[in-house]
């Protein structure tokens, strides 16, 4: 038999063209693909280069200094604790008691409609508006200062967003016939809530949760704008003390032209990095978990 | 209607299948010779050969799950398309394997057009969707003309004439339906194939397609599944009958012509089917 | 709302100091001259010439990434770059602000186009484009893999060939979803920060040269804000001025991309 039968093989002019076109646009769109991976990893790359060799104990628990090779981390990273510790003590209870309300008990009005578009809204400002925010009212209209209560504030409003949307998805994925059940026993709504709803729901709100904090950690630009760019040559010891955190740090040694601080920064990131990394693998986990016990 | 009598061809040898088709008398738009078609490991449709004439309506029926879209679908290599799908034997159409290398798929269904269960008219204008099918096949000449053709082809135009430009999903389901019809015949594919192209659209909607299926076998040739015995025995000249045996894997049971099939079957099995003492 | 209530209170006051019109057309930005003066051009048009240039870079590629990896890419490569990118898209923006001063000027910019500073807004913008793609990449994505199959098969039916079925059928289906993408992206380069303020520069410049140092809206703010500036003084409510225009911009942007999702929803859910 003939490869090409004769009945198929009378092509129209275009069909060459055409297949050249097609193989044309794969390998464009392929090669775009590539370039997106590629310059990541080389982002990657270049941050890690000269981070990984300033890395070193004396970079975690010094104090950062004039010269680049006595600074360390010390400071900002117990700066990120402390801020952290207490924005997750704001922002867990306030956003997911607002994703539980919202998605149990509120009922369908305007009001609850307004509420929801304002959140989605809000999503979208830019986290240097938050600043502001943090600027005006807890720097200044409560007093706060540039301190770490100031500062979880402020990161609280950029990430409360972010939780709620995803508490509220974890406990819709909680099928209606699990408050249906406890109901019947005699449990109030509360109740069901409380004892079946949440822990039900607890690895998608917690998995909602950990991204939040995620994002909150490597926010730079709200924070410099409430005034916390500074040398910070201590520990805090309470909530109301000045601070500096991991990004100012990282941005601040950026801004000094002396190579030895570049490489300071550098080793920064690759901190900052690596705490990325594990809260986003305890995050991918929690799913794991999650997916395999979701059987109903 | 039709004086030929095709014997059941399931019995027919599978070696005579390497042999070049112009030695059949009769003329065949497309055939299946000893088609199987799986989808990973599983077969879908075992052995089945089946020689459609030109200008022909050939219907396809039998009961849901015994591979009659899978069967339309291995006609112009739409098949393919499902990851992990493939086939064994052969689909001739005018004689040649379009399974051979050197094939281009793409052509390929350009010469055979396909309408699908449910209407899927592209999100465009109703002239868009007609002349989709023409601007991509390089079509060279009167374009508005070409639409107007292929919508009068399809019995639309007088019901879209004052609206070509507004769009194709404002229009009822059995209107998309032959608008979808529409956009198949308007590249002058010399076989369509209809997938249940009724079942989504009301009574009224589908006695309109059937006139118009019955209008089209002149100038192109027909193969449409359906699970609708009557429409079966009201729009085609011949039938095949499929089955699903315990592996759910379809087989032919009978081919003939419509009249006698419905009729005077030759088989235990289509005769409980089409009288319905299962299904 | 709250937001809105307190960038106003803040902000109208120094709309008392400089007239709303000289801030929205004045082409002199100097706060802290002993002569002031407050024209936002030079600030507004930093912000959308590395803005634009940044989306320029990210939504072809991120575009013709998403075009791969719905019709293109097999379920393996989807399945592996898709998250990959989205886990980057987590990446501090600190950080696109080092790889911008530290590689991007010297390695790329400088060689290239030999330009005398390397602060620069090219610099500051290809390293937001970076940024920016996968966020092009996972919404767009998204939407064309929301269209539905019936559409492709209609079209492969027809003869078309794959890259057809993508361009004509699937992009043009998925196009209100796809602009959204776009419009997101934008309003987030927009309102990002930090690698404007790391890569660009600090000098307020009416320029449309990409190769010159200039100074972005909201790096304005981070400047004001490392500042020791008291509160109440013109400088001081010159940011929140600042912060407003941010607002309104980002705010007009997500609502007109939230228009496109609405409609694309409409027509496939």
């Amino acid at each position: 038999m003939k490869p090409s039968p004769p009945a198929l093989s009378a092509s129209r002019q275009t069909a060459f063209t055409r297949r050249w076109t097609s193989w044309a646009f794969a390998g464009v769109a392929l090669l775009a693909t590539a370039f997106g991976v590629a310059a990541l990893i080389l982002l990657l790359f270049v941050v890690m280069r000269d981070g990984i060799g300033g890395l070193s104990w004396d970079f975690l628990t010094s104090f950062p200094s004039r010269k680049p090779e006595l600074a360390g981390a010390k400071a900002a990273i117990m700066g990120t604790l402390w801020v952290m510790s207490f924005t997750a003590l704001f922002s867990i209870p306030i956003g997911v008691g607002a994703a539980i309300y919202l998605e149990e008990f509120a009922p369908k009005s305007w009001f609850t409609r307004l509420i929801e578009m304002n959140i989605s809204t809000l999503a979208g400002v830019p986290s240097v508006v938050y600043g502001l925010l943090g600027l005006a009212v807890f720097v200044f209209g409560m007093n706060l200062g540039p301190s770490i209560i100031a500062a979880a504030a402020t990161l609280t409003l950029l990430i409360l967003p972010i939780i709620i949307v995803a508490a509220r998805e974890g406990l819709r994925s909680v099928p209606y016939s699990m408050r249906e059940a406890a109901m019947a026993l005699g449990a109030t709504r509360w109740q069901a809530v409380w004892h079946q709803v949440l822990p039900a729901g607890m690895p998608a709100v917690l998995t909602g949760v950990i991204l939040a904090m995620g994002r909150a950690i490597g926010e730079t630009a709200p924070l410099i704008a409430i005034g916390a760019f500074t040398s910070v040559f201590f520990t805090p010891t309470s909530p109301t003390d000045s601070f500096t955190v991991l990004p100012i740090q990282i941005f601040s040694w950026i801004s000094r032209p002396l190579r030895g601080f570049q490489e300071n920064a550098s080793a920064g990131i690759v901190v900052l990095l690596i705490v990325l990394l594990l809260l986003n693998s305890v995050a991918v986990a929690l799913r794991h978990v999650y997916a395999r016990r979701r059987r109903w | 209607m039709t004086t030929v009598r095709m014997r059941p061809i399931m019995t027919r040898v599978a070696a005579k299948t390497g042999e070049p088709a112009q030695e059949t008398a009769v003329d065949y738009a497309i055939e299946a010779r000893s088609l199987r078609a799986y989808y990973g490991e599983n077969l879908a449709l075992k052995d089945v050969t089946l020689p459609m004439r030109r200008n022909y309506v050939t219907a396809i029926i039998g009961p849901s799950g015994c591979g009659k879209s899978t069967l339309v679908r291995c006609l112009n290599r739409m098949h393919e398309l499902v990851p992990g799908a493939r086939i064994e034997g052969k689909v001739l159409f005018g004689g040649a394997d379009i399974n051979a290398a050197g094939v281009d798929p793409v052509e390929l269904r350009s010469r055979i057009g396909m309408v699908f269960q449910k209407p899927n008219p592209f999100p465009k204008s109703i002239y868009a969707n007609v002349a989709f099918g023409l601007k991509i096949n390089g079509h060279k000449g009167n374009m508005a003309e070409a639409v107007e053709r292929s919508l009068r082809q399809a019995a639309l135009w007088d019901e879209v004439k004052d609206r070509l430009n507004s769009p194709a999903l404002s229009l009822s389901g059995g209107q998309q339906q032959r608008l979808c019809i529409a956009r198949a015949i308007a590249i002058e594919p010399e076989v369509v194939l209809m997938d249940e192209p009724c079942s989504a659209l009301d009574p009224i909607a589908t006695m309109a397609i059937e006139d118009l299926i019955r209008r089209l076998k002149e100038r192109y040739s027909i193969v449409i599944v359906t699970h609708n015995m009557q429409q079966a025995a009201r729009v085609s000249d011949e039938t095949a009958f499929l089955m699903v045996d315990q592996d759910r894997a379809g087989y032919l049971v009978e081919f003939d012509a419509t009249e006698r099939i419905f009729t005077n079957p030759s088989h235990e099995q289509t005769e409980a089917y089409i009288t319905g003492r299962f299904s | 709302m709250g937001i809105v209530a307190v960038l106003l209170i803040e902000a109208i006051p120094f709309f008392g100091d400089v007239s709303v019109i000289s801030f929205l057309t004045g082409t002199k930005w100097a706060p802290l001259f002993a002569d002031k003066s407050f024209g936002a051009l030079p600030l507004l048009s930093a912000t959308a010439l590395i803005a634009g240039m940044a989306l320029a870079v990210a939504f072809p590629l991120g575009l013709l990434t998403a075009i791969y990896l719905s019709e293109y890419a097999p379920d393996v490569v989807r399945s592996t770059v898709k998250p990959a990118l989205e886990v980057l898209a987590g990446i501090p923006t600190v950080v696109y602000g080092f790889f911008a001063i530290s590689f991007i000027s010297p390695n790329i910019v400088r060689p290239l186009f030999d330009s005398e500073t390397i602060f620069t807004a090219l610099a500051a913008s290809l390293a937001m484009g970076i940024m920016l793609i996968p966020m092009v990449v996972s919404l767009s994505e998204d939407a064309m893999r929301s269209v539905p199959s019936a559409l492709r098969e209609g079209a492969y039916a027809l003869g078309a060939n794959r890259f057809q079925v993508s361009v004509r059928v699937v992009v043009p289906a998925a196009l209100s979803g796809i602009v959204a993408a776009g419009l997101l992206a934008l309003a987030r380069a927009v309102g990002e920060t930090m690698i404007v303020t790391i890569a660009a520069g600090g000098v307020p410049n009416l320029s449309a040269n990409p190769l010159e140092a200039m100074q972005a809206m909201t790096a304005y703010i981070m400047e004001v804000a490392m500042g020791d500036t008291p509160r109440g003084t013109v400088e001081y409510r010159s940011i929140f001025a600042i912060g407003m225009l941010l607002f309104v911009f980002t705010l007009g942007l997500n609502l007109v991309a939230r228009g496109f999702i609405a409609k694309f929803r409409e027509v496939y859910e």
